[in-house]
């Protein structure tokens, strides 16, 4: 007994000792202590330092281009022709065709992204869920030019078949093919949305004399709700911002017209095209990619600020 | 031993056939290999309160949850024997679980509103059973939130969420629930362990009032309560039934030593 505690106070001087010796050691780590959080902050500010960057550059090319093309014509113009002897600028066609290949991309991605999600929640068992689920981030993981080249190459022909007037570019095959892309951005989101509401609901629910499919449609899915709506806004702000596919697979036509069968430009082909020709710096054409880039920023920004406000008026506590 | 009481409740069962709402015969379960309940064999009888006491892992959750089937929702489950409600056979595969659920209500550990408004919690099971006319739920509304205890406290504000109820309420909030479909039974499973002692005698209280209308299971680990609210009382003790008497005989005179052990403070 009496050895036993003689080795203790042994220990103790020991490490006293040794705590005592190392503390220059530790006087660098202090001073790293105060400043790492300074040299983080400045990695932090530059992100924010970029976006105020990009946002000044577009605003104030923006600005020069609407010295030379009034506002009004910009915005209510449904021609748009840069190239021509009269040059007419309206941004309506680019507008038109970025709303409705995203619409078609939603009319795909929507049904079938949530149908995937509440199998994937409610129906499947472990073992299904853990083989699908990869499979569906696999799909996510693809290139998107790999997609414009099977919307062009593949899609097209195949949808010729069926509806022989369609043209060789057009927007229904890329806006399908955007659908097929966002559907597992909207299924993993939605899924993790559900798998999030307790199995309390679900019990509550069952124990009501509820079918499964009553849980899922009137209970499981209002609950999500707020995390399914901000995969739908999300969905679509990609498939607004989406370029590869339509620029591959619509064509540039500037069509301005509802008819899915046509080529029509979005406003993010549009940039493309402007930016791969040889527009000389200081044209109007060369000002028209800051004042379209802006158009397209504006639109993402009112679907991420939309989503901010969805998710949180739709939020069910539990 | 077991053999005995076996025998002695079925004597019980046939003399008072009329007045059973549900009766076990040699009903057994396993959790893939786990056996979680061991040849049960146990009668409840209407407009009464059956407790079911017993130390964790008893299997008295289990039990409770085998009476609406609820049980099936863990995977790899497997029973064996009869479960006889009002005449029919619940673990024959033909019975329409929906159905079941419909007669046997269940009020859980933890309150489970759903996130909806107070209104719409007690308006959900009817409305998936059909009912639609507003004035119809309207009336149930009133008459299952009344039923329950908690009317004067939520009749100003049914369209608020049901989250905004304290634990108390939001328990008082799931029997009415329950209450809604006008079930035959009710099923508890330790319906006041997430309460504090003031919400648990209130839902005490309620349920001395509903035993009038509806035969009421409740499982509990508060031996006191079980005194206090039920009129027969069954003890399990790893996965078997070890005795099952009315409840102040249980209390002043068991007959098991087990049971003896358990209620009076030696283990559990």
């Amino acid at each position: 007994m009496s050895i036993n505690s003689h080795t203790n106070t042994q220990d103790t001087v020991r490490v006293k000792t040794l705590i005592e010796e190392s503390k220059d050691s530790r006087k660098l780590l202090m001073l790293g202590e105060k400043t790492i959080p300074k040299v983080l902050f400045v990695v932090a500010f530059l992100s924010l330092l970029t976006t105020v960057g990009i946002v000044l550059v577009l605003v104030t090319e923006t600005i020069e281009f609407f010295e030379r093309v009034s506002v009004i014509e910009f915005f209510t113009g449904t021609v748009l022709r840069p190239l021509s002897q009269n040059p007419e600028f309206g941004v309506l066609p680019l507008i038109n065709g970025t709303i409705i290949s995203s619409l078609i991309a939603m009319l795909v991605a929507g049904p079938i992204g949530i149908m995937t999600a509440v199998f994937l929640s409610e129906y499947a068992s472990d073992r299904t869920r853990r083989v699908l689920k990869p499979m569906l981030e696999l799909l996510a993981g693809i290139p998107t030019i790999v997609y414009g080249f099977f919307a062009f190459t593949f899609v097209t022909p195949l949808l010729r078949q069926f509806i022989p007037e369609l043209g060789a570019t057009n927007i229904l095959s890329p806006g399908l093919v955007m659908g097929i892309m966002i559907i597992p951005m909207i299924a993993s989101l939605s899924e993790d949305a559900m798998s999030a509401v307790p199995n309390a609901m679900r019990e509550g629910a069952l124990a009501l004399g509820a079918t499964k499919l009553e849980v899922t449609f009137k209970v499981i899915i209002p609950a999500a709700l707020s995390g399914i709506i901000a995969s739908f806004v999300l969905g679509i702000s990609r498939a607004i911002g989406e370029t590869m596919i339509v620029t591959i697979a619509s064509g540039s036509s500037k069509n301005f017209t509802l008819d899915v069968t046509e080529s029509m430009q979005t406003m993010t082909a549009y940039v493309v095209e402007v930016a791969a020709g040889d527009a000389p710096a200081g044209s109007t054409i060369y000002y028209s990619l800051y004042a379209v880039a802006m158009t397209l920023f504006l639109f993402t920004l009112v679907m991420n600020i939309l989503a901010r406000y969805v998710s949180r008026r739709f939020r069910e506590e539990y | 031993m077991d053999f005995v009481t076996g025998v002695a409740l079925n004597q019980t069962v046939e003399a008072s056939n009329e007045n059973i709402v549900y009766y076990t015969e040699d009903l057994n379960l396993w959790y893939g290999q786990t056996h979680a309940l061991k040849n049960i064999n146990l009668p409840i009888y209407e407009k009464e309160v059956t407790a079911i006491i017993g130390p964790s892992g008893c299997g008295k959750s289990t039990f409770l949850k085998t009476l609406n089937r609820m049980v099936e929702l863990v995977q790899g489950v497997q029973t064996s024997g009869v479960i006889h409600y009002r005449e029919r056979n619940i673990l024959d595969k033909t019975f329409q679980v929906e159905e079941l659920r419909t007669k046997v209500g269940m009020v859980f550990q933890k309150p489970n509103p759903f996130p909806k408004s107070i209104y719409d919690n007690v308006a959900y099971g009817p409305k998936i059973h059909g009912i639609k006319s507003k004035k119809i739920l309207d009336q149930i509304v009133e008459k299952s939130l009344k039923g329950a205890a908690i009317w004067d406290e939520v009749k100003d504000r049914l369209k608020e969420n049901a989250y905004s109820l304290s634990g108390g309420q939001q328990q008082r909030l799931c029997i009415a629930r329950a209450l809604a479909i006008e079930p035959d039974v009710i099923l508890m499973d330790e319906p006041t362990s997430a309460l504090d002692p003031k919400s648990t005698l209130k839902v005490e209280e309620l349920i001395q009032e509903l035993k009038k209308d509806y035969s009421i299971v409740i499982v509990t680990h508060n031996m006191q309560q079980a005194a206090r609210i039920s009129d027969r009382t069954a003890f399990m003790l790893n996965g078997e039934l070890i005795e099952f008497k009315d409840t102040d005989t249980i209390f002043s005179t068991p007959e098991d030593k087990r049971t003896e052990d358990y209620i009076t403070g030696r283990f559990g």
